[in-house]
């Protein structure tokens, strides 16, 4: 077995290699950001004797009369709408706890899950349960809600819990498994509610996943994307990405409980690996993370070996290669 | 021990230095990417690192022998562990951590971050603080308290202000700072300071020899002023971190 060893050596800042400086104004606890009372005081700051006191180190921001203090690494803080993947700890009596690298752990009511089976539609005052969650009675829903009954009340609710589907809970979801949801609530303490009330939501299968910190995780209109070197990712904004190989075909069999334990292949694995040492690349370098930086990244990884990508000098030329592409596209 | 003078007629104490003055310092923020915050100091020869987690989900399982950490509704709890690596003294250590002296040290950085982390903000979590001593020349005290705030503050986790430690002592009428392993065995009184510095609000006053009370304020201003000195140099070490994240991640 090949090994390599090399000695430390002193660091360069990378900023030096930017020339870059900064305008704003940077704070560390215990300064005093503001004497002036008529301010309203945001996240980061405190109030003591007269002075708006910083309370994390990072740079101030200023919107009207609110003063704040980002802080350059925190944990996740929950907001409605959001993307997550989480881990699940613990199965309590109606709900599952997950972690998701927030504060406190977050919550999956049983309710707020598609369970595979008996969704109760509701048409022109009538109800009916459509049982089983198989291909055939998931068409015959889609043609109830998809066909032109415009004189025809249509409504489709998720079935009541019964005691069956609390005992079955496990069988739904155990300790360890990883899902993706979306962020449908937030409680008064910070702690998080989540749902999987959409067929893309639901528990992962084979795939990798990558930890960074939340606030490298730039905010968009879609997480979920399908690259074209080969692979999806999941961007969650909680700093959890999900790298997994594309499905050619969609199959939405049990709101996607069933994992999928297929092997994968060696050319999918491949690109999954330089995915994963891509995005590890550009974290170490504090970029922000979304489909393009990840792609242009990978493209200009191509000419290295995967394990390459990790070492010092490859990482630093990949990142500053992915830079320049950035800013000559963004103009 | 006949013939070593703590402090010589020149006012040079056993390394060099003068009464008042400290070892070199050395910092660096963020060395561990996968904890929430970590830092590592030198000062002097003693050095120390340490790591945080959280603030998280509070656990209900038994952390060290004897103490349950249990969910506090209203207010963080702050959970600090000490321990010494095997080949940080003269002598190999035995027992890492477990021991009294490293329970004992672990509650007195409780005690000191409970008092400068903001706690109220974050209700039913649970912040973690890792202290390891790699190399101990005297001052661990303080080399943990430093190296836990520089690592509170990596973690972004709200504090209402640096914490910085030194320790002081009393020899011939004169006040020391800073007090090196040498000067510590050598039997004086020995104080251990916790400052809040922009208020100069004490976080934690340890003491454990004999000093005569008209001695204490020089000794207390010693070690104020020299827990101050620590302050400058680590909001350096902060500002400069801070300034070069932020420019990475562009404005």
């Amino acid at each position: 077995m090949a090994m390599e060893m090399r000695l430390p050596v002193p660091r360069k800042p990378v900023s030096e290699s930017l020339g870059r400086e900064t305008k704003k104004h940077l704070v560390v606890p215990g300064d005093t950001i503001t004497t002036d009372t008529g301010f309203m005081r945001g996240h980061g700051t405190y109030m003591g004797e007269e002075k708006l006191i910083a309370s994390v180190a990072g740079p101030v921001e200023r919107v009207n009369k609110l003063i704040c203090v980002k802080a350059l690494k925190t944990r996740y803080n929950g907001e409605v709408g959001d993307i997550v993947v989480g881990r699940i700890t613990e199965v309590q009596q109606k709900r599952w706890k997950v972690e998701t690298n927030s504060r406190l752990d977050s919550v999956l009511l049983l309710s707020s899950m598609n369970l595979p089976g008996g969704e109760l539609v509701r048409v022109s005052g009538w109800y009916c349960m459509i049982l089983g969650g198989s291909k055939r009675e998931r068409r015959v829903r889609d043609l109830l809600l998809g066909s032109d009954f415009s004189d025809v009340a249509i409504s489709v609710f998720q079935r009541r819990r019964s005691a069956e589907d609390e005992l079955a809970m496990r069988g739904f979801l155990q300790e360890g498994d990883l899902i993706s949801a979306e962020v449908q609530a937030v409680f008064s303490d910070g702690a998080v509610s989540l749902h999987t009330r959409s067929l893309k939501y639901g528990k992962l299968g084979q795939g990798v996943l990558v930890q960074v910190s939340p606030s490298l995780v730039k905010r968009q209109k879609t997480h979920f994307h399908d690259l074209p070197c080969g692979a999806s990712v999941i961007l969650g904004n909680n700093g959890f990405i999900w790298i997994y190989p594309t499905r050619e075909h969609k199959e939405e069999d049990a709101g996607g409980f069933i994992a999928n334990l297929e092997p994968v292949s060696l050319a999918d694995r491949e690109v999954i690996s330089r995915l994963r040492n891509c995005i590890v690349s550009l974290v170490t370098q504090r970029m922000l993370l979304y489909d393009t930086s990840i792609l242009y990244c990978y493209e200009a990884s191509l000419p290295h070996q995967i394990k390459d990508i990790l070492k010092p000098e490859v990482l630093e030329e990949i990142v500053m290669e992915t830079r320049q592409r950035l800013l000559e596209q963004e103009g | 021990m006949a013939g070593l003078e703590l402090l010589s007629d020149q006012g040079y104490r056993v390394d060099g230095r003068r009464a008042g003055e400290l070892r070199k310092i050395q910092a660096r923020m963020g060395v561990f990417a996968q904890a929430d915050g970590s830092a590592y100091i030198e000062q002097g020869n003693t050095k120390a690192l340490a790591v945080v987690y959280g603030p998280h989900e509070a656990s209900c399982v038994l952390e060290i022998r004897g103490s349950r950490a249990r969910a506090l509704p209203d207010r963080a709890l702050v959970n600090c562990q000490y321990s010494s690596a095997t080949f940080s003294t003269g002598e190999r250590k035995r027992r890492p951590h477990g021991d009294r002296k490293s329970c004992e040290m672990g509650l007195q950085l409780r005690q000191t971050f409970e008092a400068a982390i903001l706690t109220q903000l974050h209700p039913r979590s649970q912040i973690d603080i890792y202290v390891q001593v790699l190399q101990a020349d005297g001052g661990t005290y303080a080399a943990c308290v430093n190296a836990a705030t520089l690592a509170v503050l990596d973690a972004g986790i709200p504090m209402r202000d640096f914490v910085c430690a030194c320790s002081a002592g009393f020899v011939d009428g004169t006040a020391l700072a800073d007090l090196s392993h040498v000067e510590e065995a050598a039997g004086g009184p020995q104080l251990a300071l916790a400052l809040l510095p922009a208020s100069g609000q004490i976080a934690l006053l340890e003491m454990d020899a004999r000093l005569h009370e008209d001695h204490l304020e020089q000794v207390l201003e010693a070690a104020a002023r020299a827990a101050r000195d620590v302050h400058t140099l680590l909001d350096r070490v902060v500002r400069q971190h801070v300034k070069e994240a932020s420019i990475l991640l562009g404005d």
